[in-house]
């Protein structure tokens, strides 16, 4: 693993739905369940909202990974939001290796309401991949080709 | 990304004037939040007008706060950081409604639940988060607009899922109360459960005389509309008007008002017995868990409720001579199909109840290996006068009187082993204790022997009840049990455990052994919730809305549960959660109209190219594509958008505006998260 550039706190954006993941979420502090800080979140009522537009801005803007949680398939609130949310995920992945990022820096992930524990795991998993990557190269201040955008 | 405009907004938007709000919540944030830092950071930030800090935002006073700052600022929007919106944005919409401002002018910053708890010991790190949280939810409040939940009607019926003793006594409360209410059930009599047991705990009342008064007035009130051999097929709407499918089995078996409906005048079954000695095909009894033989027309026992016979598809024969035995009541159609019922309900009870778990994977008991191993639910059944013995507890290997009987407590319960149940199955100490009482009172001589780790007698007269059987004699050995092995001769069994309180591994013959069985959530339950889009715990149990505060409701506004569905309940606590799930139930009927966020979709026509992609996307059908000025546009049919996005987040036109979700709304958080914003 490259060092990575002194000063640099990985900045990770999550979108997560208001029925499981932000319940999921609510129930590790309810918990006390400690993870790192270096996630901020976004609700929306279903990962089906999420447009590929919105990872791509993240993406522009310099997030170093993007995080979107849903519903277990077959327990989205509003019956096939994630499925559809999923599936436009290969889509985003496919095109974030097109212009040279690498692809684990966007991660789907399920949560239920009652995985508190699960989603101070996913937390810690996102960060420790982000600091195995490094900052991303449109990062603002750190990025390689920040320039760019 | 293009400045986009609300179609509901015809006149320029003010210019935005934010009042952020953040909470101390005692030490609960402040403890490891620095409220001053993040307060001077606040004042920083773009549209930011007001910045106040106070120990409780809840409280009134910090209600008050809110209320006067919007007056005396001219607030367009306030942020509160906070606690979960999950927990206090209806209070907080609430106060700013009573400020005089829209209350989906309101955006809640979770700097608890999401960071301080969560970041207990990184203070700095916190602190960052914090500052993110109310730039991000400033951004959002900068954009918000006024919005006007939609009122609908609520259809003046209820629905009970599953007839056991929650079920039913939800439906009678809702019936007496004026509603009407279907009440389904799976199988063919209502009762459920605890119309298998014996007696029960601690009063020892007979079961079975206690439930059947009510199911009788089940069967008979008015307002209850049962119907049995039926399950859920297909659920729409939402709450105040559920379209509901419900499959009715075909049971071969007219009621008389079925009979009457086509035109067999004083025909149907009457419960008269006389199909059952001629049927020549014999299985098993579930009801008495296999232990006494039924035919292919059946019913579980003489106190069914509806009292109909049934006939069991998978082993009838069609032999036509249980028509023939019917006679001139021409109850028997042996051509009956099943029938889709449709019906349409405010509001939905879920009381799926439970099931025992599979103890015989937990191989070393040797549960289904072992005859004389036997669970809890066998032994109701063996122990009943009513039940396959005529309630004489006898060997299943011999037939004869079991003089020393095991008792195995948490048998697949709090077992971390993986392959039981991490929980507490919460009954089975009671009526290990109230079995253990009623073989001493049966058989003269007897020895139980129970096997705990700790016996949990909670409830009112509980801890008396388990004194009175420790002075009858009951034996308890506090040690799980490791293993039982069975003498191929004599079928006795060798119980071996570690006796904890002596510190010594032990082993005991005996008779017969009784395995407190886990308990588990039913496979149709799972069925059932997702139906209905309730939730579920990682064990299964249905899923309420608030542990504490809000027990009976789900996360689906107008579908509650009642009873074990939720978590294994004994009869007190299953009856007492169902009375809460139909007073909470009834509400919204009783009121006749509820209010529905109106985050629902709407389409920017100028933006709309009419693809229709969205179309086909939504899990509603509220999507249809419609000609409008000589163009093709999507139209939203309000009342069936229930608000979750799917088809924003695919527009490649942008020409979906979902309120309080909008497109340049989430855009602006996640600028004003990565690009920052301040001044």
């Amino acid at each position: 693993m490259a060092e990575n550039p002194e000063g640099w706190q990985p900045r990770i954006l999550a979108i997560i739905c208001n029925w499981c993941s932000y319940a999921g979420a609510d129930l590790a502090g309810g918990a006390r369940i400690q993870y790192p800080p270096d996630v901020r979140a976004i609700r929306v009522m279903c990962t089906g909202r999420v447009d590929a537009l919105f990872i791509m801005k993240a993406f522009t803007d310099g997030a170093d990974s993007v995080l979107i949680s849903g519903c277990h398939f077959g327990d989205c609130h509003y019956l096939e939001g994630n499925y559809k949310a999923a599936k436009r995920m290969f889509l985003v992945k496919s095109l974030l290796k097109n212009i040279g990022l690498d692809d684990r820096r966007l991660r789907m992930t399920f949560v239920s309401a009652s995985e508190g524990a699960k989603w101070a795991k996913v937390i810690e998993d996102v960060v420790n991949v982000t600091h195995e990557l490094g900052p991303s190269p449109f990062n603002k201040e750190f990025g390689e080709l920040k320039e760019l955008v | 990304m293009a400045e986009a405009v609300s179609p509901t907004t015809s006149e320029k938007p003010k210019a935005p004037r934010i009042g952020v709000f953040v909470c101390h919540c005692g030490t609960n944030i402040a403890g490891s939040i620095d409220i001053d830092a993040v307060k001077e950071y606040v004042k920083t930030l773009p549209n930011v007008e007001h910045v106040n800090d106070y120990k409780y935002q809840c409280s009134m006073p910090g209600q008050s706060n809110i209320q006067e700052a919007i007056r005396e600022k001219d607030l367009t929007g306030v942020v509160v950081a906070a606690c979960s919106p999950r927990l206090h944005e209806p209070t907080f919409r609430a106060a700013t409604k009573d400020g005089g401002l829209n209350p989906f002018r309101f955006e809640m910053a979770n700097i608890r639940e999401q960071n301080s708890w969560v970041h207990m010991h990184d203070p700095a790190g916190a602190t960052e988060k914090a500052k993110d949280a109310i730039r991000i939810a400033v951004a959002k409040a900068s954009l918000l607009e006024d919005l006007y939940p939609k009122s609908v009607p609520v259809e003046h019926a209820a629905m009970v899922v599953g007839a056991g003793v929650a079920g039913m006594q939800a439906a009678l409360d809702l019936a007496n109360s004026g509603i009407k209410t279907y009440l389904i059930e799976k199988a063919p009599s209502i009762g459920g459960r605890m119309s298998q047991l014996d007696k029960t705990f601690p009063t020892l009342d007979c079961s079975q005389c206690i439930l059947t008064p009510k199911m009788v007035d089940v069967g008979r009130a008015e307002n209850i509309v049962l119907m049995v051999n039926s399950e859920v097929e297909e659920v729409e709407g939402y709450i105040g008007n559920f379209d509901v499918t419900i499959r009715r089995k075909a049971t071969g078996v007219l009621s008389p008002a079925e009979a009457e409906a086509k035109g067999i005048v004083g025909g149907g079954c009457t419960g008269c017995g006389d199909c059952d000695p001629i049927c020549p095909v014999t299985k098993p009894n579930e009801f008495e868990m296999g232990m006494a033989p039924r035919k292919a027309i059946y019913i579980y026992h003489p106190q069914v409720v509806p009292l109909l016979y049934t006939i069991d598809w998978d082993s009838c024969v069609k032999c036509g001579l249980c028509v023939e035995a019917c006679g001139d009541k021409k109850a028997i159609d042996l051509e009956m199909q099943d029938e889709l019922v449709k019906v349409k309900v405010g509001t939905v009870i879920l009381a799926t109840g439970f099931e025992v778990f599979p103890i015989e994977t937990k191989e070393e008991w040797g549960y289904k290996r072992y005859d004389n191993v036997i669970t809890s639910l066998e032994f109701e059944r063996l122990i009943c006068a009513s039940g396959p013995t005529g309630g004489h507890l006898v060997r299943p290997s011999d037939g004869e009187t079991p003089m020393r009987v095991a008792f195995v407590l948490c048998a697949g319960s709090r077992d971390s082993t993986g392959v039981g149940k991490p929980y507490c199955s919460r009954f089975c100490c009671m009526y290990s204790l109230k079995h253990a009482h009623q073989i001493i009172e049966k058989i003269p001589g007897v020895m139980p022997y129970i096997f705990y780790m700790d016996i949990r007698s909670f409830g009112k007269a509980y801890e008396e009840f388990y004194y009175r059987i420790q002075d009858e004699g009951a034996k308890f050995i506090r040690g799980r049990v490791s293993n039982i092995q069975e003498d191929p001769v004599t079928k006795n069994l060798r119980v071996y455990a570690e006796d904890t309180l002596l510190g010594r591994p032990m082993e005991l013959e005996v008779d017969m052994v009784v395995l407190a069985a886990a308990v588990q959530p039913t496979e149709l339950t799972n069925k059932t919730r997702k139906l209905f889009g309730v939730s579920c715990s990682t064990d299964g149990w249905l899923l309420e809305a608030h542990p504490k505060l809000n027990p009976c409701g789900t996360t689906t506004a107008g579908v509650f549960v009642a009873g074990a569905c939720q978590s294994p309940k004994d009869i007190p606590d299953s009856v007492a959660s169902a009375e809460g799930a139909a007073s909470a139930a009834s509400i919204p009927i009783h009121r006749g109209e509820v209010e529905l966020e109106p985050y629902y979709a709407m389409c920017v026509e100028e933006k709309c190219a009419g693809c229709g992609l969205c179309v086909n996307l939504c899990p509603y059908s509220a999507l249809a594509l419609i000609e409008k000025d000589g163009k093709t546009v999507m139209q939203v049919t309000e009342a069936k958008c229930k608000g979750c996005g799917t088809c924003g987040g695919f527009c490649p036109g942008g020409a979906i505006w979902m309120n309080h979700f909008a497109t340049p709304q989430i855009v602006a958080q996640i600028d004003a998260f990565l690009l920052g914003g301040e001044q």
